[in-house]
């Protein structure tokens, strides 16, 4: 264990749910280790709490599901971005971005430079 | 998969579930095999990765946003169950609240019915009724009927409304068929446009027909149709022979076509009519009703009616001073059945709520006995919330399940109580379950359900989890006591307001059928007749046929003495004019009014009215003699004061002033056994000889007049061979509304007596219910102190003592309960005594003796379950802890 993980801030599993369905048709089991892979083991992603917030965007209609033969022809739930999931994916990113830009310019300031 | 297809494929979901979690461990599994991983290895670090299966698929539930119904329906099942579990309980609950909602449903399917349903015409709240409102009272108010002159001018003038016009016009049809006196309205053209109603045969009278001259032509009901053409088609264009004048019939209404309060049977045209009280503008009698045009407003019509009223104030300042013209909604009107509507579904409401009470204690006492095991589920992680949707649930079905059977109860009962009914109930045929008593009895079983629900959902709630579940087998009952002590208090005091009601109505009834009328009741005939048209042309000889009639009437057998009088005491109608006592008028708002009646001189022998002083009217008081006047005793003092009356003269602008005061006679209840003790009515009584009437008026009073026959024998009986002899040459003379004295002076006390009969089955059906609570509730706090009472024994108690000990107990609550009783009884007596007439206010005799009988009946439901208790074998008991 190289780095110490962080926990995910609160809110951002969905958005980081949203952007790996983005690219495409994907199964729980994917996700999980996508993610995993992506963030370079830096973050925490509790694969308990993964298949419940699937579900949740699922109810909230942004993302859809139905089942799947995978490449080793197994069933499997497929996960896939509706259009209101994109829409909401667009505005989250934004505004996470915008927030921390924000955060890394306050965090970039010289201490006492203000003079 | 949409939140309703959850409910029904919540297996898939769950099997669905299930495999992509499983799907994920073994992927999770196969990757780490693949990396050189021992496959029990794997499958552990799989796991540790994912976590808690079950609890993943929790949240997973949780997710889904629609866990509230699957939980409602879980529960839903779950008190389903129960309720099959304890047939018992669930058949008196479910009799109980059907019986409750089943009566409360009735009381509003007829209230709905009569009261608040609009009138059954197309766009009813475009519908008015137009009337004359004077700035000054009189003794009628200050609303009129239209003058002709005035109706016209309205009619003329307004821009957003069609107006029409109608006045009642009753008579006899003597072709085709036997004579009959029917309900006839004069009515203008358009009267049914402004309705909305369309003719079921022919058609509506033209506006060129509502014109003096034009050809007479007739409408008639649907009945009469029926009755005399034998629903023939040919009707139409056949002739009818109305008060002496032929009609060509043009229409036949609709069928059950309602108006105002009732169905006339002919329409005339009304323009057609050269009567000289139409050309009167101080004359009213025109009704007015009128649809707004489409676009205008209410208020718009109301500023044109001001503004006509204005200018007709200053054009004719005679008649129309201080008078302006008002619209308003048409509405039904039902005033008189309004109170006794509302009474009823207070007491019936009343009913409902100790069913409530019962069952609320029920349940509490079932919740408490459950206590160990909701503490357990408590314990085992279900959200106290959870537990008291639980509760609620479960009232909720059982109030819904009472609810359905009420209505099904209802949809029968309503047609029978509405039969019962005195009299007839205005807008019967209006009276059926639709979808506002379908909405108000699903209202009133889920507050119910909810009512009787709360106590225990709320205690569920609160409870010490942890003291329940150490107190073992031993039950904590102190909170539940006082809750239950609460719901006793309520039922005895619910059922005492009922029961002391019930008891101060039957007192009144008593009181009332034990007045005196005035009159000799028993064997009196009393019907109204109507002359022929064209007798009542010759004031002379409407005198002459009159004097004919009683003569003839006098030979029938079985008839002791035989009478005519225009007003019949205790029957609807009244002949209320102003008096005065010296020679000069005053002003009509300062006179005092009487009630006079224009009689033959039999009269006081057939109604058995008794002489006080000096005579009877003779057949010597006719035209040409003297006018003179008998009065009642209440006129005698009002009158005269202590002076005597004999002798005195009496002015009453008839054109036969002044009439001199020939005897005194005692006073007659004109408004009825509870009526006639109303202040504010006129009760001084006056009669005077028809033979005395004016010319000018013999027509008129003609119209007006009945018979009053003494007979020997069952008065109905000699109704038919009255009939006959009365027909007259022409076959147009009849008999008509025949009925007795005795009937019309029961008929007063009708609907005191028709309160009192349901006040009274209410209150039994209380005083039943309460005493099952008790009962109940009581045998239920006794058997959770069977080990307290096994300690007492043991200690050398006597079973009196342990019966006492609970009678005790009861008696308090029992006690409290009547004193809040006694005072919303108090409270219920003043709003009797203000909506029923004859009611005095409650008297202390009615309060005891009812009070005793419920309490005669609450310590009999307690006597049993202390009895039970004072059986109790102290070994065994104290063996149970």
């Amino acid at each position: 264990m190289a780095a110490q993980k962080s926990d995910l801030p609160q809110g951002t599993l969905d958005l980081l749910i949203l952007k790996v369905v983005a690219l495409g048709p994907v199964h729980g089991y994917a996700i999980a280790q996508r993610l995993q892979q992506v963030s370079r083991d830096v973050v925490q992603v509790p694969q308990g709490s993964l298949y419940p917030a699937l579900h949740r965007l699922e109810n909230r209609g942004q993302l859809a599901a139905d089942w799947q033969e995978t490449e080793t022809g197994r069933e499997a739930k497929f996960y896939r971005l509706t259009r209101k999931g994109r829409a909401q994916l667009e505005t989250e990113a934004a505004s996470w971005l915008r927030l921390t830009e924000a955060v890394g310019l306050i965090l970039g300031m010289s201490e006492g430079g203000s003079e | 998969m949409r939140w309703w297809q959850r409910l029904w494929r919540r297996k898939q979901m769950e099997e669905q579930l299930d495999k992509e979690m499983r799907f994920h461990l073994e992927q999770h599994i196969a990757d780490l095999v693949a990396r050189g991983h021992d496959p029990v290895e794997a499958r552990r670090l799989a796991r540790l990765a994912l976590g808690g299966p079950e609890q993943v698929k929790e949240e997973c539930r949780d997710a889904r946003g629609t866990r509230w119904l699957e939980d409602f329906w879980q529960d839903f099942r779950y008190s389903l169950r129960t309720l099959r579990q304890r047939p018992g309980f669930a058949a008196v609950a479910l009799l109980t609240l059907a019986l409750g909602t089943g009566a409360t449903t009735v009381m509003f399917t007829v209230i709905n019915g009569v009261m608040l349903k609009p009138l059954a015409y197309p766009q009813p709240e475009r519908l008015l009724r137009l009337q004359e409102k004077t700035d000054f009272s009189t003794h009628w108010g200050d609303l009129w009927a239209f003058t002709y002159p005035n109706f016209l001018d309205c009619k003329r003038e307004s821009r957003s409304l069609i107006v029409a016009g109608f006045s009642s016009a009753r008579g006899t049809i003597s072709e085709p068929g036997d004579a009959e006196h029917v309900e006839g309205w004069e009515i203008t053209s358009d009267l049914f446009t402004v309705l909305g109603v369309n003719l079921s045969r022919g058609r509506a009278f033209l506006p060129e027909e509502d014109r003096p001259g034009a050809p007479p032509v007739a409408i008639i009901s649907y009945g009469l149709w029926q009755r005399r053409f034998g629903a023939s088609p040919d009707a139409l264009g056949k002739s009818l022979v109305f008060e002496g004048k032929p009609y060509t019939v043009v229409g036949v209404t609709p069928a059950g076509l309602w108006l105002d309060d009732g169905l006339p049977d002919v329409f005339i045209p009304l323009g057609q009519d050269t009567s000289a009280w139409l050309q009167n503008r101080e004359a009213h009698g025109v009704g007015a009703w009128a649809r707004l045009r489409p676009g205008a407003t209410l208020a718009q019509a109301q500023a044109e009616l001001a503004v006509v009223g204005r200018q007709l104030a200053e054009q004719y300042p005679k008649s129309n001073k201080g008078r302006t013209f008002i619209a308003d909604r048409l509405r039904p009107d039902v005033s008189d059945v309004q109170s006794s509507l509302w009474l009823l579904l207070g007491a019936v409401g009343v009913v409902l709520l100790i069913a409530c009470a019962n069952l609320a204690s029920l349940l509490l006492a079932r919740a408490v006995s459950r206590e160990r095991e909701l503490a357990m589920r408590v314990a085992l992680g279900a959200g106290r919330g959870r537990l008291a949707r639980q509760c609620l649930t479960e009232s909720a079905v059982l109030g819904l399940a009472g609810g359905a059977l009420g209505v099904a109860l209802a949809a029968v009962g309503v047609r029978p109580f509405v039969a019962f009914w005195p009299g007839s109930l205005p807008r019967a045929e209006e009276i059926q379950l639709d979808w506002r008593v379908l909405v108000f009895a699903l209202a009133v079983s889920l507050l119910c359900g909810f009512l009787f629900g709360l106590a225990p959902a709320l205690r569920v709630s609160k409870r010490e989890l942890e003291q329940t579940l150490r107190a073992g087998s031993r039950t904590v009952v102190g909170g539940s006591r006082r809750l239950h002590g609460a719901f006793v208090m309520a039922e005895v005091a619910l059922a005492v307001v009922l029961l002391v009601s019930a008891g101060m109505l039957g007192r009144t009834l008593l009181r009332l059928s034990s007045l005196d009328t005035g009159v000799n009741v028993r064997n009196i005939l009393i019907g109204r007749v109507g002359l022929s048209a064209d007798t009542l042309e010759n004031p002379e000889r409407t005198r002459a046929v009159w004097r004919d009639l009683l003569d003839r009437g006098r030979r029938v057998p079985g008839v002791e003495s035989i009478a005519m009088v225009d007003t019949v005491p205790m029957r609807e109608g009244d002949n209320q004019i102003g008096y005065w006592t010296t020679p000069a008028e005053p002003p009509q708002d300062k006179q005092p009014m009487v009630l006079a009646n224009s009689v033959s001189p039999d009269y006081f022998k057939v109604m058995g009215i008794r002489l006080r002083k000096g005579r009877f009217l003779n057949d010597q008081d006719r035209l040409g003699n003297e006018s003179v006047a008998v009065v009642d005793e209440v006129m005698a003092r009002e009158a005269f004061g202590g002076e005597e009356p004999l002798g005195k003269y009496v002015w009453i602008g008839l054109g036969t002033d002044p009439l001199r005061v020939v005897g005194v006679v005692g006073h007659v209840r004109q408004w009825g056994l509870a009526g006639d003790d109303d202040r504010t009515r006129v009760r001084a009584q006056l009669y005077y000889p028809f033979e005395q009437v004016p010319d000018k008026l013999v027509r008129r009073w003609s119209e007006l007049m009945s018979l009053a026959v003494r007979t020997s024998v069952e008065p109905l009986s000699a109704v038919e061979p009255l009939r006959r002899v009365l027909r007259g040459a022409a076959n147009d003379q009849v008999l008509y509304q025949a009925s007795t004295m005795e009937h019309l002076a029961r008929a007063t006390l009708a609907r005191q007596r028709f309160l009192m009969l349901l006040f009274g089955l209410f209150a039994g059906l209380a005083l039943l219910l309460s005493s099952i609570g008790i009962y109940g509730v009581l045998e239920y706090l006794t058997r959770q102190r069977v080990p307290e009472i096994g300690v007492r024994m043991a200690l050398g108690a006597t079973a009196g003592e342990v019966i006492r000990l609970v009678l005790r107990q009861s008696l308090r609550m029992i006690l409290i309960g009547v004193g809040m009783g006694a005072a919303g009884a108090f409270a219920a007596g003043r709003l009797l005594q203000r909506l029923v007439e004859g009611m005095r206010p409650a008297e202390p005799l009615t309060f005891a003796v009812m009070i005793s009988v419920f309490l005669a009946a609450a310590l009999a439901a307690s006597f049993v379950p202390a009895r039970r208790a004072s059986r109790v074998d102290p070994t065994s008991a104290l063996r149970e802890e």
